[in-house]
């Protein structure tokens, strides 16, 4: 019910406050009536049902990542401190 | 390092989306949880407020991760399970009108009110319609002008800007035969009800992604006052969730409780302000609603404001619609589900006489109830 997908912003039609957005490979179309931020073809969105909501800092995005990926190599650094329990 | 230039050199949602998946960051998570959680002081009673979160625990076997002293409490924050039966039964009555159609979202025509769910009365010749999105409705109404077009809009405070968005535009295009039954529900209300419950175990939240995205975190900020106990506001994903635990735990471990967003992404602290100025043009509190299996909780629910009466379907069907509260199935445990004091397998119906083809209580109805994801994902006794 509340979940929200990332889709890219493909087209916005002005005249009717839409934007086509592409999710996973499928396109629609969703309002904008919800918008305050104005967004721009190629951006990074967050739809739910047919309502654009925000829109996702792709960066940010990718820095989030970039911390989980450290994270990991960290943890191969600290591999004799991990309980031999939880290794997979 | 392999991975790392993934990262840079994709440019799909697709591998977004994968990368919050990704087995080993989820792994290297719960290995850095598991760690942390020896230092902890007492054991974690985290209340995930949102069953979309539900979902993603079970779903990825989340739990299973997580060390004994770390405990998930399947909160209230899935609309489909709160709604009371005295609702259903009024959507029921308005759509079984011969010139009305009913239109709504998600799983709610399968919930059962006490006079059959919403897909018995399609079964039996109601005209009733499940939306991808609530804008289908003005092509519904525009469509069929001889007919009352009705939307039976639920949901927290992600769905209600939407509904306020809707009744917008049928304001501007002058379209005459849309109502609206709204139960629009508050994320706050039930938290305070679960936390001033004297045995409710719950010392720590994750709070929704995308009701946040919408409120802002400045709603917890009242709740984290009161109760001094970490909060996160988290996203969606697996990696998301581990994150916001380890943060959870990290901070009982430092002894610095505090409010905090994992889910920076798209969270900030005011949220989307277009979409609750749009939610406060349309709506006010009412006074009183039944939550399923938590009974009634003043000021926890919207309801159309007075000067929108013409479009509200409480006031034009007023005299078809049964007023009474019904009490919930006694066998059913959800209540104490949603407080944190039961899990679903401590209920004696699940998975018996309760499943999600016959299901008795909220927490079995909905594919993000309790119940049902422990259920599907095949947590049994």
């Amino acid at each position: 019910m509340c979940l929200a997908i990332p889709s890219q912003v493909i087209s916005i039609d002005k005249s009717k406050n839409t934007a086509t957005v592409e999710t996973l490979g499928v396109q629609r179309e969703a309002s904008l009536d919800l918008m305050q931020d104005e967004i721009k073809i190629g951006e990074y969105v967050l739809l739910h049902i047919g309502y654009i909501m925000s829109k996702i800092d792709k960066e940010d995005a990718l820095e989030s990542l970039k911390l989980y990926q450290q994270m990991i190599e960290n943890m191969e650094d600290e591999e004799e401190y991990v309980d031999p329990l939880y290794k997979k | 390092m392999k991975k790392n230039m993934s990262i840079h050199s994709t440019k799909n949602s697709a591998f977004l989306i994968n990368s919050f998946r990704d087995k080993n960051t989820i792994l290297a998570l719960a290995e850095k949880i598991v760690i942390e959680s020896k230092k902890l002081p007492h054991d974690l009673y985290m209340m995930e407020v949102c069953g979309g979160h539900t979902h993603t625990l079970m779903k990825y076997g989340l739990t299973k991760l997580l060390p004994k002293n770390i405990h998930c409490i399947h909160g209230p924050g899935c609309p489909v399970c709160i709604m009371p039966k005295n609702r259903i039964n009024q959507a029921y009555e308005i759509a079984m009108q011969k010139d009305v159609i009913l239109l709504t979202l998600g799983d709610m025509l399968k919930v059962p009110g006490s006079k059959g769910s919403l897909q018995h009365a399609r079964s039996l010749g109601a005209e009733i319609g499940f939306l991808y999105s609530p804008l289908q409705a003005i092509e519904v109404a525009q469509k069929n002008p001889n007919k009352k077009v009705v939307y039976f809009a639920i949901g927290f405070e992600t769905t209600t800007p939407m509904t306020a968005a809707l009744l917008q535009k049928a304001i501007e295009l002058k379209i005459n035969n849309l109502f609206f039954h709204i139960n629009h529900v508050l994320v706050p209300p039930p938290l305070y009800t679960i936390l001033d419950s004297k045995d409710t175990k719950v010392n720590s939240l994750i709070a929704p992604s995308h009701v946040s995205v919408i409120t802002g975190s400045k709603i917890y900020e009242p709740i984290f006052e009161k109760y001094q106990i970490p909060i996160v506001v988290s996203g969606f994903e697996p990696v998301d969730m581990m994150q916001s635990i380890l943060m959870l735990v990290q901070q009982v471990v430092n002894n610095t409780p505090k409010l905090e967003i994992q889910y920076s992404r798209v969270v900030n602290t005011n949220g989307n302000l277009k979409a609750q100025k749009l939610v406060k043009t349309f709506m006010e509190t009412r006074e009183e609603f039944q939550w399923r299996g938590l009974g009634n909780i003043p000021y926890s629910a919207l309801r159309l404001k007075k000067e929108f009466a013409k479009y509200d379907a409480e006031i034009i069907f007023d005299s078809i619609l049964s007023k009474e509260n019904i009490q919930d199935n006694r066998a059913c445990r959800c209540g104490d589900i949603l407080r944190g004091i039961a899990k679903p397998l401590d209920c004696k119906v699940f998975g018996k006489s309760c499943t999600p083809q016959n299901p008795l209580g909220s927490c079995m109805v909905s594919s993000e109830g309790a119940c049902a994801a422990y259920y599907k994902y095949g947590y049994t006794n």
